[in-house]
């Protein structure tokens, strides 16, 4: 049963994978004339001197001559064999640029992920037990505010104050003796030293949804029979509370997952800009404004192959936790 | 009937026979309160309930003023939107002093003074406390072309002949930073409204044929969605606003800003839509509609939408917040909107480094409106969400 479910969730991903990645080459083709030839354009300006055999082999690379079809196909192609293509600006193979970047996008995704369930679990829980009381309303204040304020602003202040009161190194994600290194314990190290400020900055605005909607679950699940049911007979209200609706919660943590995970890595990608962090970001930024289009769309792809999984892994997580999914027998749609 | 064994009794009966006139409804009488309110239409029981949602009504009035303002931003400001005071390059707010020598003079500022300071290379400005400059009210200023017809010069404040307004500091060509930020409104406020109203429609559309028609129809419409959904918002929202053409007009990048906001954010009302379709299209009132031969336009139209239009609206004014965050997230980081077309996310892209953090705090200014504007659509959207179901 189980087994059956995991396969036949994996298949479905296999149509979401092309149907992305479709929409990810039509974002490639978009800009006018292809970036080869304003490559040139750009290159002849300038004066330099255009290496022939360099661009019939970009162009031998791409498959420029032939029609659209074949170049998708040559592009998911080389995709699969772990091939994402060739930047224009940095002269070397997508994987090449974008490999250490990718990592650190996912341990920064990752950490916030857990940031979020640390703050607004506790949060979430003593707003709905102390419902409508002054601490209610402060934290649900201050939850909207999380909402609120733009967190590439929130990044830029908390910089600012980093710098001047704790004297952190400001931007980027680890000492600079680090840089180029490859990972070590001490590198891991100044990594996490460096990682608080994006951390607590994408953090804020998935951790107020977060509370919101936990404290409306708990509320739904505190009201229930059974609650009352526990209450009347006498058990202890803490017992009342961590005995069912908090594993109750527990479960909604991880299918929060899927729906917060986009959000993680957007603020991800905007405080990285900010905060001039080794992720994705600013690449994709640079990228985006150069137009080379190829590092993009390899960037794109991965971060949506990053949600894609992480949905997965959240609704696999689900099942084997959750008895009443596998009761429904709710396997495939 | 007449030969049973029974005979009538005319006249008296055994039991007690009340000699009242008849009144059907007597045993379901109601309070003129009770009647006010079972009688009162879905709207109506909704505005009672949103009332009651004081910190919502309040958000309410704030974005009205807001948007009203926009209708009359000239007037309102100091100075136009494009007005350079070269001498006064990041002058820093200016404050607004009652008291002159001691004497109640009215509101009125000093003449600023600016000096190179040679050790920072700053320009440092302090205020000429000889003379008062009174700030005056309704009086004639920057000339504008209201709403580009009409010539006027009309401002609600301007600075005395001399003497320079800049209640929140200037930007690095000189150019007043409030000002900026009520003709930033125009441009932010109008996004969210154009944008929802673009994913409105999309979702209404697109939601009810998954939600009504259901089958492949359904299933094709779902994928689409759990695709669009699987990118994260921003870095697609960034690719697609990359590849406008550089050699569109800034009014034409607006339009396309907006539907690239929309085209991402319909999911969310699609899924609602139909979600919603799919629980009511079993309700018996729909079965006997369409027993009685009524069109599946007619019963989503007449019967299916009524039914949860008031929930779609308070999910989209929920959405709102996300594409004006968007667009100043956009445009903050250069490929949003350009200028000249001002929003507060261009005016933030003046803020983008710590050197502006430590040296010319006012120009992250424009984030207060972003916020404010934020948290008003979450109460308000809270409030029209409760009050959307006004039975329970």
């Amino acid at each position: 049963m189980m087994l059956r479910y995991v396969v036949n969730r994996l298949l479905l991903m296999i149509p979401t994978m092309i149907a992305i990645s479709i929409i990810v080459f039509v974002i490639i083709q978009l800009p006018p004339g292809n970036y080869l030839e304003s490559y040139i354009a750009e290159l002849q300006a300038q004066g330099e001197s255009v290496d022939p055999q360099k661009i019939a082999f970009l162009r031998e690379y791409y498959g420029l001559d032939k029609p659209l079809l074949q170049q998708y196909l040559h592009w998911v192609g080389g995709m699969l064999r772990g091939d994402f293509g060739y930047s224009f600006e940095f002269n070397l193979p997508v994987t090449k640029v974008i490999g250490d970047r990718m990592l650190l996008t996912i341990i920064v995704s990752g950490v916030t992920i857990l940031f979020t369930w640390a703050v607004a679990f506790p949060i979430g829980i003593y707003s709905a037990t102390h419902l409508y009381s002054w601490g209610d309303y402060g934290l649900s204040l201050l939850g909207f505010l999380g909402i609120a304020i733009p967190n590439f602003m929130l990044a830029l202040v908390m910089m600012y104050l980093a710098n001047v009161y704790f004297g952190t190194s400001i931007g980027g994600l680890m000492g600079p003796e680090f840089i180029g290194k490859p990972w070590s314990w001490a590198k891991t190290q100044s990594v996490l030293e460096h990682a608080w400020i994006p951390v607590i900055v994408i953090g804020t605005h998935s951790t107020a949804g977060m509370i919101r909607r936990l404290r409306a679950n708990l509320l739904d699940e505190l009201q229930k029979q059974y609650v009352v049911t526990a209450r009347a007979k006498g058990l202890s209200p803490r017992k009342v509370l961590f005995k069912y609706p908090l594993r109750m919660a527990l479960n909604f943590f991880i299918s929060e997952i899927g729906s917060i995970l986009p959000h993680i890595i957007s603020g991800t990608e905007i405080t990285a800009v900010v905060l001039s962090l080794p992720t994705a970001g600013p690449m994709l930024l640079n990228a985006l404004k150069s137009q080379d289009m190829y590092l993009a769309g390899s960037f794109l792809m991965f971060l949506a192959l990053m949600i894609v999984v992480g949905v997965l892994v959240s609704d696999l997580a689900l099942v084997a936790l959750d008895p009443r999914i596998r009761l429904q027998g709710g396997v495939a749609r | 009937m007449n030969d049973s064994g029974l005979a009538a009794v005319p006249g008296a009966a055994d039991h007690f026979v009340s000699t009242a006139p008849f009144d059907p409804t007597s045993a379901a009488r109601l309070t003129p309160e009770q009647e006010r309110f079972y009688l009162a239409s879905q709207w109506m029981l909704m505005w009672w309930k949103f009332k009651r949602h004081r910190v919502a009504v309040v958000s309410a009035i704030i974005l009205l003023f807001m948007y009203a303002s926009t209708l009359v931003t000239e007037v309102l400001v100091p100075y136009n939107l494009h007005t350079r005071h070269t001498d006064f390059i990041y002058a820093p707010p200016q404050s607004v002093h009652w008291i002159h020598e001691g004497r109640l003079t009215g509101p009125f500022v000093y003449e600023l003074k600016k000096s190179l300071n040679m050790e920072t290379l700053r320009r440092d400005y302090t205020e000429d406390t000889t003379k008062p400059y009174p700030v005056r009210f309704f009086c004639n200023g920057d000339p504008y072309q209201f709403w580009g017809m009409i010539d006027m010069s009309l401002h609600v404040t301007c600075p005395e002949e001399g003497a320079t307004l800049f209640l929140l500091g200037t930007d690095r060509l000189g150019r007043d930073v409030l000002s900026r930020i009520f003709y930033g409104a125009r441009i932010s406020l109008t996004i969210g409204l154009l944008g929802i109203a673009v994913s409105f429609a999309l979702g209404l559309v697109i939601g009810g044929i998954a939600g009504y028609f259901g089958g492949w129809a359904d299933l094709l419409i779902q994928r689409v969605i759990e695709v669009i959904r699987s990118f994260p918002e921003l870095p697609l929202w960034m690719a697609l606003s990359a590849v406008l053409p550089v050699t569109w007009s800034p009014i034409l990048i607006y339009f396309g800003i907006t539907g690239i906001l929309a085209m991402l954010e319909w999911t969310g009302l699609a899924r609602a839509v139909r979600s919603k379709l799919l629980a009511l299209r079993e309700e018996d009132y729909c079965t006997a509609a369409r027993l009685m031969g009524a069109r599946p336009k007619r019963i989503i139209g007449r019967h299916l939408l009524p039914g949860f239009m008031s929930h779609l609206i308070a999910s989209a004014t929920l959405s709102i917040p996300g594409m004006i965050l968007g667009e100043t997230a956009l445009s903050f980081l250069g490929i949003g909107l350009r200028p000249p077309i001002t929003s507060w996310g261009v005016l933030l892209n003046e803020a983008q480094n710590i050197n502006v953090v430590a040296l010319y705090p006012w120009l992250m200014l424009p984030v207060v409106p972003v916020i404010v504007v934020i948290l008003a659509f979450n109460f308000f959207g809270d409030g029209l969400r409760d009050a959307a179901d006004p039975y329970r």
